[in-house]
């Protein structure tokens, strides 16, 4: 396992190079083109921030401006919810390149993982200009966690990714399974809502249970509040995020030999 | 020196029932993942095949659908692994089994051949350097950033072959893919697959093509039902696996020629519409009509160029004079090829009395390779039947070379000395 894991790096040219692919030919033949990348955030933001600000108001006036409250933890949700119904049906839909041609199964879900983190950073800038638009400015002091939260977000996905992908091979079920945990999840987690709020404070230690928990307020303190409280779990959280990278690499590894026949 | 080896390589292909997909939930809290993920049943794609490859050689696959061939090609291309045994290669492998199998359709040729290189294999730089031979060889300078999905299938599978072809390999799979091009690009392809065994490299081809393996393979394995038949010099082991095909056509020929029976009392208007069928009075009857071979021995099978005898055995009821024997052959579209009767060859009946045997020879059998069906009758003088077998008896006529047509004439070409064939 570890000799394969370590031939990951070998393939970091075609990895990239079927990222670009991705990432050029999924706006072939649209008007925008890639302006999309930049269009889709925003139009899910404003459809965000019409219900919550104007259907739905009275929110806590330490989330103001609601909007970039909302950005700072939709966006890193966005990325992992996509990669991992991307990376579901990686291998199935490559089927071809695993029984035809000689190709690392793995490149697969990775490249699903790293396309959607190349839309995450994409969405960055328009991050920054709804802060400069509600004149609501990060602290520079924490910033440099920002990369930190973004490692751990990337190696934890990873390895739900492999483990999915692998999964899916075998059991059609986790591609519809998935889309309905995912919907649970995204409400399970203070992103449409400060993590302060008292409810979320009576099931506390419910929902520190829950791994994304910390990435969004990691997020959320980074980005927004401008001070971070929350290092001690996100450490422990990244403990967590390469055990879940190592036990979905395994799963992934065991059940290799399979996909030629069954995909 | 052998570049590929397999030894006593078996693989086992799982069937799964339908319980299998029970329920994700049981399978993962029953703890029973890796035992619901065991085979019912399995099939047994290839059974201790061992053969070795030598080094800049070129080495043909061949067998019947069914018989392995291809999985023992993934197994040399390393996608699926061994049940049993082990495979050995020695090099870079580059596999021609489904090409362009990585080609995205949304993005150009150029993109395409850039990351179909990758993931054979290239760096980019190696492809920068490869680019102009890749295009010229795939004929698509024109069409090179365009987007795929605008291509042919022909241009599609060039650009595969291109590609791969150049990914400059020690040891070259090819599996049936010669049958994507033209005529000129299949040449192109064979130049190509000469130029690299010239180059000390290896190539191994699985095809239906026996003609191609004689040409181009020094040697061949023979695989039926997972199970190596022969191995060694492909002239050879194509001669058995030819010789077996033959026999097993001889076989099925044989169960399906059962006795003829009357069928209708009057015969069709036309001799050239065929329907087959059996009619006529039965004063005379035709009791058996048997296909031999050279030597005399019942046959189904003939090869162009054999003698072939056709034998009617013959029971008048009552002594008569007025008779007629005719034969027809007629080739699978139910065109006539040949047809004549004593009538036509002005022989004067004089008797027919109780059994006999009559048996037409034909020295050699000069058609084209196909299935053929004969007529065999015997009527009066004024083509009232006795008898008449329409279409009831089938044959098989095999050639090794693959002319077409009906009649295959005896000849040859003559050439002046300006022209020249390698």
């Amino acid at each position: 396992m570890f000799s394969n894991l370590g031939s990951l790096l070998r393939y970091r040219g075609l990895i990239q190079s079927l990222v670009a692919r991705e990432l050029k030919a999924r706006y072939r033949g649209s008007v925008l083109g890639f302006v999309w990348s930049f269009v889709n955030p925003l139009l899910l933001l404003s459809i965000y921030s019409f219900v919550f600000m104007k259907i739905m108001p009275g929110n806590d006036p330490r989330v103001t401006p609601f909007a970039v409250f909302l950005f700072c933890g939709l966006l890193p949700w966005t990325w992992f919810a996509s990669s991992l119904t991307e990376a579901t049906s990686s291998l199935i839909s490559g089927g071809n390149l695993i029984k035809k041609v000689l190709f690392p199964a793995e490149v697969l879900p990775i490249v699903s993982v790293f396309s959607n983190m190349v839309h995450f950073l994409l969405g960055l800038p328009i991050l920054i200009a709804f802060m400069i638009a509600f004149r609501h400015y990060p602290t520079v002091g924490v910033l440099p966690w920002f990369p930190i939260v973004l490692a751990v977000q990337l190696i934890f996905t990873l390895g739900l990714a492999f483990a999915l992908s692998a999964l899916t091979v075998h059991f059609r079920d986790v591609r519809d399974l998935l889309t309905n945990v995912l919907t649970l999840w995204f409400f399970a987690t203070p992103i449409i809502y400060p993590y302060f709020m008292p409810s979320v404070s009576r099931f506390l230690t419910l929902f520190r249970l829950n791994p994304f928990y910390h990435l969004a307020v990691s997020y959320q303190e980074i980005l927004f509040f401008g001070q971070f409280g929350h290092a001690r779990s996100l450490l422990l959280l990244a403990a967590l995020s390469v055990l879940v990278f190592l036990g979905g690499y395994w799963l992934f590894d065991r059940l290799r030999d399979s996909f030629a026949e069954a995909v | 020196m052998s570049a590929i080896e397999l030894s006593k390589v078996s693989k086992t292909y799982r069937r799964y029932s339908a319980r299998r997909f029970a329920t994700l939930k049981s399978a993962l809290l029953g703890r029973s993942l890796l035992r619901e993920l065991q085979p019912d049943e399995t099939l047994m794609a290839l059974k201790d095949v061992s053969f070795r490859v030598a080094k800049g050689s070129a080495f043909g696959v061949i067998g019947r659908n069914g018989s392995g061939k291809s999985t023992a090609l993934k197994l040399v291309a390393g996608i699926t692994k061994p049940t049993s045994g082990t495979v050995r290669v020695d090099g870079r492998v580059s596999a021609l089994i489904e090409l362009g199998a990585g080609f995205h359709p949304e993005i150009s040729g150029r993109e395409n051949v850039f990351i179909n290189g990758i993931m054979l294999g290239l760096s980019k730089r190696e492809i920068e350097k490869r680019f102009d031979d890749i295009v010229d060889f795939a004929e698509l300078r024109d069409f090179i950033d365009a987007p795929v999905k605008t291509y042919s299938s022909g241009m599609y599978m060039r650009l595969g072959f291109a590609v791969a072809i150049n990914v400059n390999p020690d040891v070259l799979l090819v599996d049936e893919v010669l049958a994507v091009g033209d005529e000129a690009f299949t040449h192109k392809c064979l130049d190509k697959f000469r130029d690299f065994r010239q180059r000390g490299k290896t190539v191994l081809l699985v095809t239906h093509s026996l003609g191609l393996v004689e040409r181009l393979c020094d040697e061949a394995v023979w695989l039926e039902s997972g199970e190596k038949q022969a191995d060694g010099d492909s002239k050879r082991v194509v001669d058995a696996y030819l010789t077996a095909v033959d026999r097993s056509e001889e076989r099925s020929l044989a169960a399906s020629a059962g006795a003829a029976r009357y069928s209708s009392p009057a015969p069709a208007a036309n001799m050239f519409h065929a329907s087959e069928g059996r009619w006529g009075s039965g004063e005379v009857e035709i009791t058996a009509v048997a296909l031999l071979g050279q030597s005399g021995e019942p046959s189904f099978v003939f090869h162009t160029g054999d003698s072939m005898s056709i034998r009617l055995s013959v029971r008048a009821a009552q002594p008569t004079s007025d008779f007629v024997f005719g034969v027809g052959l007629f080739n699978a579209d139910g065109v006539c090829c040949f047809g004549t009767n004593t009538e036509l060859e002005q022989r004067q009946p004089y008797l027919l009395a109780g059994e006999a045997d009559v048996t037409f020879v034909i020295d050699s059998l000069d058609l084209v390779e196909g299935t053929y069906k004969l007529d065999v009758a015997v009527h009066k003088r004024d083509g009232a039947p006795y008898d008449y077998h329409r279409l009831l008896y089938t044959f098989r006529v095999a050639s090794r070379s693959r002319d077409v047509g009906i009649f295959r004439p005896r000849y040859h070409w003559t050439f002046s000395s300006n022209v020249r064939f390698r």
